[in-house]
């Protein structure tokens, strides 16, 4: 009879490798060669021609690509700001309460708990041109006459998504910075208050560094999250109109399962995961400068 | 430098009292301390005056000005922590010199106030190190630079040594004292340790659940302490309490031993006592202090030695209750011993079982 000679530590690894292999291993590695290929999903032999880099460079030089790399992390920049100074002052305020502060903070985190193909779908109502809430009040305000195309519009429509994108991440960044609030100790907040600082100094120069990780901590989640945004996009403009909200993901969704070419979409995939990574290390090494300002040591 | 007073002042969380009408005028320059156990208010007095806690009634004073409502950054004092609340972002030259910055001194002022503070509490070398980085005694002394550097009218002092071992709470007790002949500014001092209170106070107010209950140098709390409560609180080892009951000018100690009231003393027959003698006035004889013109004697046996070098401490048992004696030149002592113990009735005081006050008024 057959019997493996197997050392123990590998057949005690091994169940671990073959999942690993299945699930992460086996998948990354053959996109990562697709997108050496002209991989067509209806022509599946194109999977065994070898074209080099040459999706990479026509990503590099395709104007489209660089607008939605652009729009994305425009999308970044704006949204997570306004999502951290808005969670900010939320957190900040709901900190005061003393009464029913615990059902605030579950109230609080309701739009997260939304799918957010739903959120797209309730915002797509509320900006639409005709029947939607937003031009019904200013219409019926008296602002003004002419429906706006909200999301007809290049500007308007980035607009729209941001607000939409903030309305339900901002409580990521609210929930996170109020258990910053919660662990600051209470003492430096006082030595400030007989040192002399007014509300404002206290809050600039003893709590805003306290709060400072847990800021860098929600970047990073949420730099993540808004990265790979496609879902609220998707529902609310589709990329439109004439691709002047295509983001990243919209971009290579529709290259690979409308357009079928898969090599191509996962050499752009791979750049834009490029683009995560970069922002992921970015907020990292700031989390760390801001926990060593607080003598909070190396992680 | 400022004086400062305290006009009935009452601190309530919602029913609950913490404070109940404390009133005590601090002289300018003058050294304070607020002693008592856990509990009793002292802290919460401390953080009224530095307008950390609102004051639910009476008045504060500090100078001519009365400032009940006004915010600490507006009091012009400067507050040592007990945990130090040092600004662990920020590194030792920017701690001492936060408060100057706030004030927006020009930067010349600030790095010459700091640097003088720095050389006082021989902290230049760590000017540039952040708190995580530097020893609870070193921090302490960080804390107290902080202060130093605002030359406020008044210093608080929140438990400042607690968090430190023995040795270097000793040492930086003498700091503390050095600083204050030094700078002379008006000090309110926060503990719970009876001996921080003797050896730093110009004068000790010793507080009880929310009330003052003495107030006097620290010779005069000793020597004469208003109830058993100070009796015992302050000095070490606490005064002996011995209950008994006044017959024919002698104090009947539950075992029928008789010990003479205190000259000067005169008490009804029959009134319930407790008699009072610290450790320094109950001697085994041969090694006492020279007896002095009212002595009594009492024989107790020896349970339990303390050598601590030029004295020994000795626990013996009179009447039912331990109590603990004193012995100059020791030799060793068996437990068991009986020795012949001789008590300085003029040190000894009486105090009413009932109400726990001085007798001697």
């Amino acid at each position: 009879m057959f019997r493996a000679k197997l050392p123990p530590w590998l057949v005690l690894l091994l169940p671990a490798f073959i999942i690993i292999l299945a699930v992460v291993a086996i998948p990354l590695i053959l996109s990562l060669y697709s997108s050496f290929t002209p991989y067509h999903l209806t022509r599946p032999d194109t999977l065994w021609k070898w074209t080099g880099s040459f999706n990479y460079i026509k990503a590099a030089s395709d104007a489209n690509f660089w607008k939605a790399f652009g729009r994305t992390v425009l999308l970044l920049t704006i949204a997570l700001n306004t999502e951290m100074l808005l969670g900010l002052g939320l957190a900040l305020m709901v900190s005061k309460v003393t009464r029913g502060q615990r059902a605030l903070r579950t109230a609080m985190m309701f739009p997260m708990m939304f799918s957010p193909i739903l959120v797209g779908f309730q915002f797509k109502f509320i900006f639409n041109d005709n029947v939607g809430l937003v031009n019904n009040a200013l219409q019926s305000l008296g602002l003004t006459d002419v429906a706006i195309p909200w999301l007809v519009d290049g500007n308007l429509a980035m607009f729209a998504i941001i607000f939409a994108e903030v309305w339900t991440s901002t409580s990521v960044f609210a929930i996170l910075i109020l258990a910053g609030l919660f662990a600051i100790p209470q003492d430096p907040l006082e030595a400030a208050k007989v040192d002399g600082c007014t509300p404002w100094q206290s809050f600039r120069f003893v709590t805003l560094p306290f709060l400072m990780p847990f800021i860098y901590i929600a970047m990073a989640i949420r730099s993540l999250d808004v990265a790979r945004a496609y879902d609220i996009v998707q529902v609310m403009t589709n990329g439109g109109p004439a691709r002047r909200t295509e983001l990243l993901w919209t971009l290579i969704g529709r290259t690979g399962y409308v357009d079928a070419r898969m090599g191509y979409a996962n050499a752009m995939g791979y750049i834009a995961i490029l683009m995560s990574i970069g922002f992921t290390i970015y907020f990292f090494l700031k989390l760390q400068t801001a926990r060593r300002e607080l003598g909070m040591g190396e992680m | 430098m400022a004086q400062v007073q305290l006009k009935n002042v009452v601190k309530k969380y919602g029913a609950l009292g913490v404070v109940h009408g404390v009133n005590l005028d601090i002289a300018e320059g003058e050294f304070v301390v607020l002693v008592g156990p856990s509990g009793c208010g002292k802290s919460t007095t401390l953080r009224m005056v530095a307008g950390l806690e609102d004051i639910t009634g009476g008045d504060i004073v500090i100078g001519d000005r009365v400032v009940n409502d006004l915010p600490p950054r507006e009091r012009n004092l400067a507050m040592v922590f007990q945990n130090y609340a040092l600004y662990p972002h920020m590194t030792v030259r920017e701690n001492l010199g936060f408060s100057l910055k706030i004030a927006k001194k020009s930067q010349p002022e600030i790095d010459r106030a700091v640097d003088e503070a720095a050389n006082i509490l021989s902290l230049t070398p760590l000017l540039d190190r952040k708190p995580g980085a530097l020893s609870g005694g070193q921090r302490q002394r960080v804390a107290m630079g902080r202060a130093i550097v605002r030359q406020p009218e008044v210093f608080l002092f929140d438990e400042p040594l607690s968090n430190l071992d023995a040795k270097l709470r000793t040492q930086m007790r003498v700091e503390i004292k050095k600083l204050h002949q030094r700078v002379g500014s008006t000090v309110i001092y926060v503990t719970h340790d009876q001996i921080e209170a003797m050896t730093l106070a110009d004068r000790i107010v010793i507080m009880r659940d929310g009330h003052i209950v003495q107030v006097g140098t620290p010779l005069q709390v000793f020597e004469n302490p208003v109830n058993t409560f100070v009796a015992t609180f302050i000095g070490s080892p606490p005064m002996n309490l011995l209950d008994g009951t006044v017959q024919a000018g002698q104090v009947v100690l539950a075992d029928g031993t008789t010990i003479p009231l205190p000259p000067g003393l005169h008490i009804a027959d029959g009134r319930r006592v407790q008699f009072g003698v610290r450790a320094d006035n109950i001697m085994p004889e041969g090694h006492a202090l020279p007896p002095t013109a009212h002595m009594a004697f009492v024989d107790m046996a020896v349970t339990l030695t303390e050598p601590l070098g030029t004295e020994t401490l000795l626990y013996a048992t009179l009447a039912g209750t331990e109590i603990q004696a004193k012995m100059l030149n020791p030799r060793p002592v068996s437990p068991g011993e009986t020795m012949r113990f001789g008590v300085a009735l003029d040190k000894c005081h009486i105090f009413d079982a009932d109400t726990g006050l001085n007798l001697r008024g």
